[in-house]
C-alpha cells in the first residue's frame, strides 16, 4: 500500500497543527511587544521580562510551585510504577477491579469534584492547609498518570531477560534493581516530567487544597487574568512554554539514544 | 504471571499493592464518602461551616444523634431551584456538541498523520503531544489575547473588511468552544491516532485486490478498527468537560454557567459546602455510566497487552 498523502490528509493536518500552534506563537511574540495595549505593537522590547525580575510576589509563586511541582512528581513516580507493577504484574488479589477503578478514575475526573473531595478530607482531619496539602494532591492526582506511562512500558516488557537473570540464580530483588529498573527507567523519566508538568499547571485542585501562603504560580496568574490581559503575563508564560518545550524535546532524544530500538512512547499513547 | 516482582515472594507483592491502594483509598476513595457525608449536612456559621458533626468519643448517643441530623435537603433544593438545572443541562450540551466538534477534526488530523511517510511520523505525533504538556491555564490566556475587541481576530476581520463594527468574542458560547476544542484535541487525536497505527495495512491491500472502492474500505475496513480508538478519545474529551471550569470562567460570558462554575461560586462564593457536594455528587451520578465505559476500555487494553 503505498503511503501517499492525499490533498485532504495534507490540509487537515495542516489546519489541526496551525490551530495547535498559532494561539501559542502569538502569544509568545506578544511578549515581546514594546506597547502596553495588546492590540498595538509597539516594536519589539524585552521590558516585561524585565519587569518580571523585579515582581517578586509572582517569583515566590514559582518557587512555591516549582517546589511542590519536585515534590509530588517524584512521590507520584514511586507510587505510579509500585501501581503500575501491580496492575501488570501481581495477577489476580482482593480488591482489584476496586483498585483499577481508582487508578483511572482520577484521569478523567472533573477537577472541581477531586478538589472539593480532597479539600474536605483535610477539613475532617483538621490538617493546616498549604504547601503539604497541595503536594498531596497533586501528587494522589499525578501518581495515575505515571502508572499509565509506566504500565504501557511494562506491558511490552520481555520476561525473558528477568527469567534468565532468575534461573541464573540472581535473587528477585536484586533481578528487579539490576534488570527491570533499567530497562523501564526512560518510561519512569517521562513518567516524572509528566506528573511534574501537570502539577505545575494545575490551578483548580490547588485552588482547593491551598492555604494561606501557599499561592502556586497558577493561581496568581488566574486572578491576574480574570482582571484582563497583561504583557508581563505574556511574559511569564512565554517561560514558562520555553521550560517545558525543551524539557520534553530533550528528554524524547534522550529516550530515542538510550531507548535505541525502543521508540520513545511519550504519554497519550496508552493514555 | 510471573516475573522478578511475580507471586513467589509474597511480601514483596503484598508491599506492591498495598503502597499505592492504601494511598489511592485514603486520598480519592475516602474523600468522596466525605462529600456524601456534607452533601447531606446543613450550612452552619461555625468551623467547619457544617453541621452535623460527628464526635468520635460520643459514642452510640453520638452517631445516632449525627445520623438524625442528616437531611436530603441539599438535593431538593437542587432538584427544584432551576439554575441547578439549567447548569447540568448546560454542561452536557457543551460536553456533547464540542466532543462532535473535536472528533470532526481530531480524526482527519490522526488519519492524516498516519498516512504521513514514516520519518515524518515520529516528528508530527512529538508536535500534536507538545501542546499537551504546555500549560492548560497558558492556552486559555492566548486565546483571550487574540479573541478580545482589540484583538488580532478583529484586526483581521476588519482589515479584511469582513466586519464593519469589531463583534465582541469573549464572553460568548464561541469563545467557550474554541477554547473546549483547543485544549481537548490532543485527548482526542492522540487515541485515534495509536488505533490507526495498530492497523493492518494488508487489510486494505486486501480489500483493494478484491475490487473495493477507496471509499468503501476505508468505511468497511478502517472505521471498525479505529472505533476504539474514537470512543476512547471522546469519553477521555467528554467527562472531563463536563466539569470543565476554566474554560467557562476565562472565555465565557456571566449569564449562565457551566456545572463547574456553579459548584466554584456555591463552594468559594456562597461558602454553602454542603451545597457544593451535593452538586458534587449529582455530576459524579450523571458520569456514572461513561465512567464505567471509559473503565472498562482501560481494562481491556490492560488485558490485551498482559
Amino acid at each position: 500500500m503505498r503511503r501517499g498523502m492525499s490533498a485532504f490528509n495534507l490540509t487537515s493536518v495542516a489546519f489541526g497543527l496551525a490551530f495547535l500552534y498559532l494561539p501559542i506563537v502569538i502569544l509568545v511574540i506578544y511578549s515581546f511587544n514594546a506597547s502596553r495595549l495588546v492590540g498595538i505593537w509597539g516594536g519589539w522590547s524585552t521590558r516585561w521580562y524585565v519587569e518580571l525580575i523585579n515582581d517578586r510576589d509572582m517569583l515566590e509563586s514559582a518557587w512555591i510551585s516549582l517546589r511542590i511541582a519536585f515534590l509530588s512528581a517524584t512521590a507520584a513516580t514511586v507510587l505510579g510504577t509500585l501501581a503500575a507493577i501491580a496492575l501488570v504484574r501481581a495477577g489476580r488479589f482482593r480488591g482489584r477491579i476496586l483498585f483499577t477503578g481508582l487508578v483511572y478514575a482520577p484521569l478523567v475526573m472533573p477537577e472541581v469534584i477531586t478538589g472539593l473531595a480532597l479539600l474536605l478530607l483535610f477539613v475532617a482531619v483538621e490538617v493546616d492547609r498549604g504547601f503539604w496539602t497541595i503536594a498531596i494532591a497533586h501528587t494522589t492526582l499525578t501518581a495515575c498518570f505515571v502508572t499509565v506511562v509506566v504500565q504501557g512500558r511494562l506491558l511490552s516488557f520481555d520476561l525473558s531477560l528477568e527469567e534468565a537473570a532468575m534461573d541464573l540464580g540472581c535473587p528477585p530483588l536484586r533481578t528487579f534493581l539490576t534488570v527491570t529498573l533499567p530497562l523501564i527507567a526512560p518510561a519512569l523519566a517521562s513518567g516524572w516530567m509528566l506528573a511534574f508538568t501537570l502539577s505545575l499547571d494545575d490551578l483548580v485542585i490547588a485552588s482547593f487544597t491551598t492555604g494561606p501562603g501557599a499561592t502556586t504560580l497558577p493561581i496568581r496568574i488566574y486572578s491576574e487574568v480574570r482582571l484582563g490581559v497583561k504583557p508581563e503575563i505574556n511574559a511569564v508564560c512565554t517561560i514558562i512554554i520555553a521550560v517545558v518545550a525543551v524539557g520534553v524535546i530533550a528528554a524524547s532524544l534522550f529516550a530515542k539514544l538510550s531507548g535505541g530500538r525502543e521508540r520513545a512512547a511519550p504519554i497519550g499513547a496508552q493514555v | 504471571m510471573k516475573g522478578a516482582l511475580g507471586q513467589e515472594r509474597s511480601w514483596a507483592r503484598l508491599f506492591i499493592v498495598f503502597v499505592p491502594y492504601a494511598w489511592l483509598a485514603v486520598f480519592f476513595l475516602v474523600p468522596f464518602v466525605i462529600v456524601l457525608k456534607i452533601s447531606l449536612s446543613q450550612t452552619a456559621i461555625a468551623q467547619p461551616p457544617y453541621v452535623p458533626v460527628l464526635d468520635p468519643a460520643g459514642g452510640l448517643a453520638a452517631l445516632k444523634e449525627f445520623l438524625a441530623g442528616l437531611s436530603f435537603e441539599n438535593y431538593a433544593l437542587i432538584a427544584t431551584d432551576a439554575i441547578y438545572l439549567i447548569s447540568y443541562l448546560r454542561s452536557l450540551e457543551i460536553a456533547l456538541l464540542s466532543t462532535a466538534i473535536l472528533l470532526l477534526i481530531g480524526f482527519p488530523l490522526a488519519y492524516g498523520m498516519t498516512r504521513a511517510p514514516r520519518r515524518w511520523q515520529a516528528v508530527l505525533f512529538m508536535l500534536v503531544v507538545l501542546p499537551f504538556w504546555t500549560s492548560f491555564l497558558i492556552r486559555i490566556y492566548a486565546w483571550i489575547n487574540i479573541l478580545q475587541r482589540d484583538g488580532l481576530l478583529n484586526q483581521l476581520l476588519l482589515a479584511l473588511r469582513i466586519v464593519d463594527t469589531p463583534p465582541g468574542w469573549l464572553s460568548t458560547d464561541t469563545a467557550i468552544y474554541i477554547g473546549i476544542v483547543y485544549s481537548y484535541l490532543p485527548f482526542m487525536v492522540l487515541p485515534i491516532y495509536a488505533a490507526l497505527e495498530r492497523m493492518d495495512e494488508t487489510l486494505l491491500e486486501a480489500a483493494a485486490d478484491l475490487g473495493c472502492p477507496r471509499w468503501k474500505a476505508f468505511w468497511l475496513v478502517t472505521l471498525p478498527l479505529a472505533l476504539p480508538g474514537v470512543i476512547a478519545g471522546s469519553l477521555l474529551c467528554f467527562i472531563p468537560i463536563v466539569g470543565e471550569f476554566v474554560i467557562p470562567d476565562l472565555l465565557g460570558g456571566s449569564e449562565s454557567m457551566m456545572i463547574g462554575q456553579t459548584l466554584w461560586t456555591e463552594f468559594f462564593t456562597n461558602k454553602d459546602w454542603p451545597v457544593a457536594s451535593a452538586v458534587a455528587m449529582v455530576l459524579l451520578c450523571l458520569l456514572v455510566v461513561p465512567l464505567v465505559i471509559y473503565q472498562h476500555l482501560q481494562t481491556r487494553e490492560l488485558g490485551k497487552g498482559a
